[in-house]
């Protein structure tokens, strides 16, 4: 009979329409943003930089060697090192970023950044309501915008974090057993005549490009 | 087959009446039925096409040129940009291509998680190619809509996978990026139990429509000799009745283990490229039951793998998938460094676009937008 699909997609139509009043599945759009979703807990939006501690800037885990920089497709991460030296979560010397400035304009998400971070200093946030009224410098964040606590990273991506915390905090007991050991062999040559003046030669500094990336 | 042979399957063109001057018409590069920025400039005789090229390019985003400067790993996001409706399957396109070069094992757990997603991926892009050529023939929203809900959950179920709904960013040179999260599996079993209710809905709205068939039947015809020639692939190409699935041809991934049929049509018009999507979309659930099924466990990406400094042999290589809208293909040449020497993309959406004319002379200007819906391009593919 002409016109029997026609009815029968009315009739679809008018079971999603009564459906909607009914049925939670068929009712799909959230009235943002009175209402929001919980967000998943792995999306990613922008990178931001980790520190631990209270202070954001004594904390901050990057130690400026210019990986994701390099890696970054779209090249939108500008870094400089600093000078000088500050320690690191083990007490290590390290460089630090004295610039670290992300233009959000560009970066496209991608997360390599983060992949390619062997000091996991580098993760994905998940904040998206970030317009501004300067489009050009408000849209660049420096390290002070960048810098996020570690406590901020555990709350949004929980079992993530978890995983980076128990490897760092492996790490940290494996440089200090060794700093121990050390201590106790330097000790131990104290202890013994002294023959020169060269035991407190400092540890040979490791290229942070060579570490393990974690 | 020679080019008169070629020559010979144009529909024969129609002989401007002396009654009035054609009329050149721009459509594009603004219009809404486009799907983007591309320009069709249509010569007419009344309301009948005489001619019709299409110009492309407004996107041209360098895509390759920056790959061939970029690390092989710097141009995966990129791959997402490409269609940006199926982003898993141009990773894995992408994938595949680099771990040809380089000789990369991929573990089990990884391609069955590779063929999860690209299936997801093909529903998803069926279902809103379907939605959006209905919205072409004026059936003003009510069929896309109904296929965005289903698309809103698959795109849930990727952003809980890889981070990002569209732009996955999801696969990586020997497998994929990140452990599945906690009981995603299940969440995909739920929606794929869902997708046939879905796709009855689909149907019962719009198969048997005698508007639609009326609209759609015997128009936009592709001629299978003239699909093979020019290179057509996809379900365009299978709507014209040729047996052309690379799933089966290559059978990459482990598309060998899984059972499935290649829906073919008859005629090469609108109406059979709408049913072998619908046929497509049953037959990727039916993959999506047996791949769930033995979702073997173990490493997610191959251990040897580094992240940084990936640098593959001297050699090129061919990569190539049966993407959504067709063979989608990487052809790679390395010269040992950091970056490939040379990137090129084979896009479908591209090639498939080749025979817009063919396809549209001696037709109603109305009927060209359907017709070039039906083709199912993305222009972030075709211009790259």
């Amino acid at each position: 009979m002409l016109g029997e699909g026609i009815v029968k997609g009315l009739a679809e139509t008018a079971k999603n329409f009564a459906g909607s009043f009914v049925s939670k599945e068929r009712l799909t759009t959230v009235q943002y943003p009175e209402e929001r979703v919980e967000p998943i807990e792995n999306t990613r939006d922008f990178p931001f930089l980790v520190y631990d501690g209270s202070d954001p800037m004594a904390g901050l885990r990057c130690v400026a060697c210019q990986i994701c920089e390099k890696e970054c497709p779209p090249k939108c991460i500008y870094i400089t090192k600093s000078t000088d030296k500050k320690p690191d979560y083990v007490g290590k010397p390290q460089i630090y970023p004295a610039r670290f400035d992300i233009d959000i304009s560009v970066c496209m998400s991608c997360q390599i950044c983060v992949e390619v971070c062997p000091f996991e200093a580098i993760k994905m946030d998940t904040e998206f309501e970030l317009s501004t009224t300067d489009r050009f410098e408000g849209l660049i964040l420096d390290r002070e915008q960048l810098a996020k606590s570690n406590e901020y990273y555990n709350k949004i991506h929980p079992t993530e974090a978890a995983e980076v915390d128990a490897r760092l905090a492996e790490e940290k007991a494996k440089v200090e057993a060794k700093a121990k050991a050390a201590a106790a062999a330097a000790a131990a040559k104290a202890a013994a005549p002294a023959s020169g003046e060269t035991t407190a030669k400092p540890a040979p500094q490791k290229d942070p490009a060579k570490e393990p990336g974690a | 087959m020679s080019t008169a042979a070629f020559k010979s399957y144009r529909p024969p063109v129609i002989e401007p009446s002396n009654e009035g001057e054609l009329l050149e018409v721009a459509m594009g590069p603004h219009h809404p039925s486009t799907h983007g920025v591309f320009r069709m400039d249509v010569a007419l005789d009344g309301e009948i096409v005489i001619k019709l090229k299409p110009v492309f390019g407004y996107l041209h985003r360098n895509h390759e040129k920056i790959a061939e400067k970029a690390s092989y790993l710097a141009s995966m996001p990129y791959t997402d940009r490409l269609d940006y409706f199926c982003s898993m399957t141009n990773n894995w396109a992408y994938a595949i291509a680099v771990e040809k070069l380089a000789g990369i094992e991929v573990p089990e757990r990884a391609q069955y998680i590779r063929v999860i997603t690209a299936e997801l991926t093909r529903i998803q892009n069926h279902a809103s190619a379907i939605g959006f050529l209905l919205q072409e023939m004026g059936a003003s929203g009510t069929p896309l809509m109904y296929a965005f809900r289903e698309r809103e959950k698959i795109l849930d179920i990727f952003e809980e996978l890889s981070g990002s709904r569209m732009m996955c960013n999801y696969m990586r040179f020997g497998g994929c990026r990140v452990e599945l999260p906690k009981d995603w599996l299940e969440k995909v079993a739920a929606i794929v139990d869902g997708l046939p209710r879905f796709i009855d809905e689909i149907e019962a709205l719009l198969t048997g429509n005698e508007i639609l068939m009326a609209r759609t039947q015997g128009v936009g015809v592709l001629k299978p000799d003239l699909a093979v020639n020019a290179g057509i692939t996809g379900p365009m190409l299978r709507a014209t009745g040729v047996n052309y699935d690379i799933r089966k041809v290559d059978r990459y991934g482990i598309y060998d283990r899984f059972e499935f049929r290649v829906p073919l049509g008859d005629h090469g018009d609108i109406y059979d490229r709408y049913m072998v999507r619908v046929l497509e979309m049953r037959e990727s659930v039916g993959i999506l039951r047996q791949a769930l099924k033995d979702v073997p466990a173990g490493p997610i990406v191959d251990p040897k793998q580094k992240v940084r400094g990936f640098r593959p042999k001297p050699g090129e290589a061919y990569g190539r998938i049966e993407g959504p809208k067709g063979e989608l293909g990487f052809y790679l040449i390395s010269d040992g460094s950091g970056n490939p020497y040379r990137y090129r993309v084979r896009p479908p959406s591209l090639i498939n676009l080749t025979v817009l004319e063919d396809m549209c002379i001696g037709q109603n200007v109305a009927d060209v937008v359907l017709t070039f819906g039906s083709v199912d391009i993305v222009l972030g593919e075709v211009d790259r």
